[in-house]
């Protein structure tokens, strides 16, 4: 129930009219490159980044390593310059502002506390350096320290505190100034797995209790899945697919978002009518189906579409409007039972069941059936085939 | 299956503890170097005139030696220009250590780095030689003869003992901290005036208090840079033992050796790591 947003966000509910204004973006990127070294040793890591991200909004940048988060983020926080391109808070570039003077605040992967100080002197940097008046930092950091629990620790040293706490006061000292924007570069990936869940909880009933735009860095989808307003799939120093959860697991537009985020069937299948974002495929020769078509995307041809293993249907192996195929092979996971199918066109498909139905769907290998996916999972990738 | 890799008699690692005669040899080798201390501070508390024969307990010559007013001057023009000197070299230290490791990578670090360690690869004789040269030059030039020789002098050649421990301490700073200490606003001064020099403060005063004691000890360059009637503790000694040998002599080394023993336990307990929490 905490996870749902305290105020409503009209924008994300009614589609943007042309009479309502269009709300400044907390942080807006305009052709963002950062290339480091030179001659044959050039690494690019970031190419041309145009994105956007709106005010109060959890953003995650979600990718492999090395595919340029941490870069991105280092340049929004002013800890290096951008090779070319604009970087934008509330619409003033601060492209060459020094990072002490950006209202952008990070939280360290390693937590950078100050060893010689204090959680509460920690705490209390920021506020210090912005020149607040005594009883006022004396009063956020009761607060910070209290929405982070950790009143009973304020006079420890920070070596005196274990992982999980420093994490918090990282957090704390990072949100005292209140700044515009937060970021957090892989700020979980250091506690254990339990630890982990209960800090994602936390780290979303900051960031709605704060109102502060959290910009979030992970190279695990699950956790960008579950906390994110919105996700920025990145590979190789750009963005290629930005949205909702929901849109960019559903709604991949491309064979790497579909890989990446959970898992993905692909198959070849031929476009015989489209109109806008839908259009008409025949897959693996045999069926046709509805598929959704994202811009950008071929609207002709043959291409490539992505179905979720979850979304395949086995049915007889004679019926109609199914791929005849032979089961292969049955990979018990636990929740989940995967069925591998080896289709008559050669192409293959895994199907994904629930272990408590798969008794039910279970096949020996060998077995003929008949392969369908259900209505609307089908996806064309912007990729030809 | 076989376990290929089921534990094989291994061989036992190498320790040089385990070679003949270690023992032995160590204990020479200590005996070599500590006897002669021992017999040092044992003899200061002689009552008789002999630094050889014994005759009794007594703190006659540490008497002696504190109603000495050459002991007395040579003391104090000792501990000035150690002060002097320590201070010099520490902040000239400190702004090179700055320098090559929060520089960057920039090109010519290396000769930077042998710069300032110069004073401990060059025989010490021929900086000697050299600053008597120099230094006269600016005597006669000038007809300045006072402290400020010894004092510049000092500070030169104890540049790279501040150096290392205050180095070593800057390298083993995260370098998050100051960036931050930037993210929260403090400006490059503030952030370093906050966070990196109160880290970096116990290299520094172990690095000064080395350099007071490189200092405090040296008989070369003080001897050659001195003019006439500026013996410090270590030159008037020598003087001394250039004539009577008196066990005046053993009690000003023993005061040497304790405040010597005392700084650099202190200096240990400085640049000691400390283990890390859990
Ligand atoms: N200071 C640097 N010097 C040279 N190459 C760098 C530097 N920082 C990052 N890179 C390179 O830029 C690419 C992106 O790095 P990074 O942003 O850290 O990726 P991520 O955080 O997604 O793992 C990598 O290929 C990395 O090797
Ligand atoms: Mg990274």
């Amino acid at each position: 129930m905490e996870f749902l947003p305290a105020r409503v966000d009209t924008n994300r509910i009614q589609p943007a009219s042309r009479k309502t204004p269009v709300p400044v973006a907390a942080i807006e990127t305009r052709q963002i490159s950062k290339t480091f070294g030179s001659g044959d040793r050039e690494v690019r890591a970031l190419d041309h980044v145009s994105l956007e991200i709106r005010e109060n909004e959890f953003f995650t940048l979600l990718g492999p390593s090395g595919c340029g988060k941490t870069t991105l983020l280092r340049l929004i926080a002013g800890f290096e310059a951008p090779t070319s391109g604009q970087l934008l808070l509330y619409g003033d570039d601060i492209s060459n502002e020094p990072p002490y003077r950006r209202s952008v605040n990070t939280v360290f992967q390693s937590y950078a506390l100050f060893p010689h100080l204090t959680v509460a002197q920690n705490i209390a940097f920021g506020l210090e350096m912005l020149g607040k008046p005594k009883a006022e930092i004396s009063r956020t950091v009761d607060e910070m320290l209290a929405m982070v629990r950790m009143e009973a620790m304020a006079h420890r040293k920070t070596s005196e505190i274990s992982g999980g706490q420093q994490q918090r006061v990282a957090l704390a000292r990072a949100l005292a100034p209140h700044p515009k924007v937060l970021l957090l570069d892989e700020p979980l990936s250091a506690l254990d797995l339990k630890l982990r869940k209960e800090m994602q909880r936390e780290l979303k009933r900051l960031q709605i209790e704060t109102g502060i735009t959290f910009v979030f860095v992970t190279h695990d989808q699950e956790e960008a899945l579950t906390m994110s307003d919105r996700i920025a799939v990145m590979s190789a120093g750009k963005p290629l697919q930005i949205g909702t959860p929901r849109e960019i697991y559903d709604r991949p537009a491309n064979r790497f978002v579909a890989s990446f985020i959970g898992e993905s069937n692909f198959l070849s299948a031929t476009i015989t009518a489209a109109t806008g974002d839908v259009a008409r495929v025949r897959i693996g020769g045999g069926i046709d189906m509805e598929a959704a078509l994202p811009a950008e995307a071929p609207r002709s041809g043959k291409v490539t579409v992505a179905i979720r293993p979850e979304q395949v249907r086995l049915v007889e192996a004679d019926a109609a409007d199914a791929l005849p195929a032979t089961v292969t092979d049955t990979v018990y996971f636990g929740t989940d039972t995967h069925t591998h199918l080896l289709l008559d066109s050669g192409e293959t498909v895994v199907a994904r069941f629930q272990s408590t139905l798969a008794h039910s769907e279970e096949r020996a290998n060998g077995t003929r059936v008949g392969v369908q996916f259900w209505e609307g999972s089908v996806q064309v990738l912007r990729e030809t085939a | 299956m076989t376990d290929t890799t089921a534990p094989r008699p291994r061989r036992k690692a190498f320790s040089v503890r385990t070679m003949p005669g270690f023992s032995s040899i160590a204990i020479v080798c200590f005996l070599a170097l500590y006897a002669p201390i021992v017999v040092i501070v044992v003899y200061s508390f002689n009552s008789g005139n002999s630094i050889a024969l014994w005759e009794g307990l007594s703190l006659k010559w540490y008497a002696t030696a504190w109603q000495n007013d050459a002991v007395q001057e040579a003391t104090i023009r000792s501990v000035i220009i150690a002060a002097f000197a320590s201070v010099i070299s520490t902040v000239v230290a400190t702004m090179a250590a700055l320098g090559t490791t929060h520089g960057g990578d920039f090109r010519g670090r290396t000769v930077i780095y042998l710069l300032i360690n110069q004073p401990l690869m060059v025989p010490e004789i021929v900086t000697a030689v050299a600053l008597l040269i120099f230094f006269s030059m600016i005597r006669i030039a000038t007809g300045y003869s006072g402290l400020a020789y010894l004092i510049a002098a000092h500070a030169a050649f104890c540049v790279p003992f501040a150096y290392l421990p205050i180095r070593a301490r800057l390298e083993g700073m995260d370098t998050m901290l100051e960036l931050a200490a930037a993210d929260l606003y403090a400006t490059p001064w503030r952030a370093f005036r906050r966070v990196t020099l109160p880290l970096m403060a116990p290299g520094i005063v172990a690095g000064a208090m080395l350099a007071f004691v490189i200092s405090l000890d040296d008989v070369i360059i003080t001897e050659f840079v001195k003019a006439a009637g500026q013996d410090t503790l270590p030159t008037y000694m020598l003087g001394q033992l250039r004539r009577a040998i008196t066990p005046e002599v053993n009690a000003i080394s023993t005061i040497l050796l304790a405040i010597t023993v005392i700084l650099l336990t202190l200096f240990f307990i400085l640049t000691r790591k400390r283990s890390p929490k859990a």
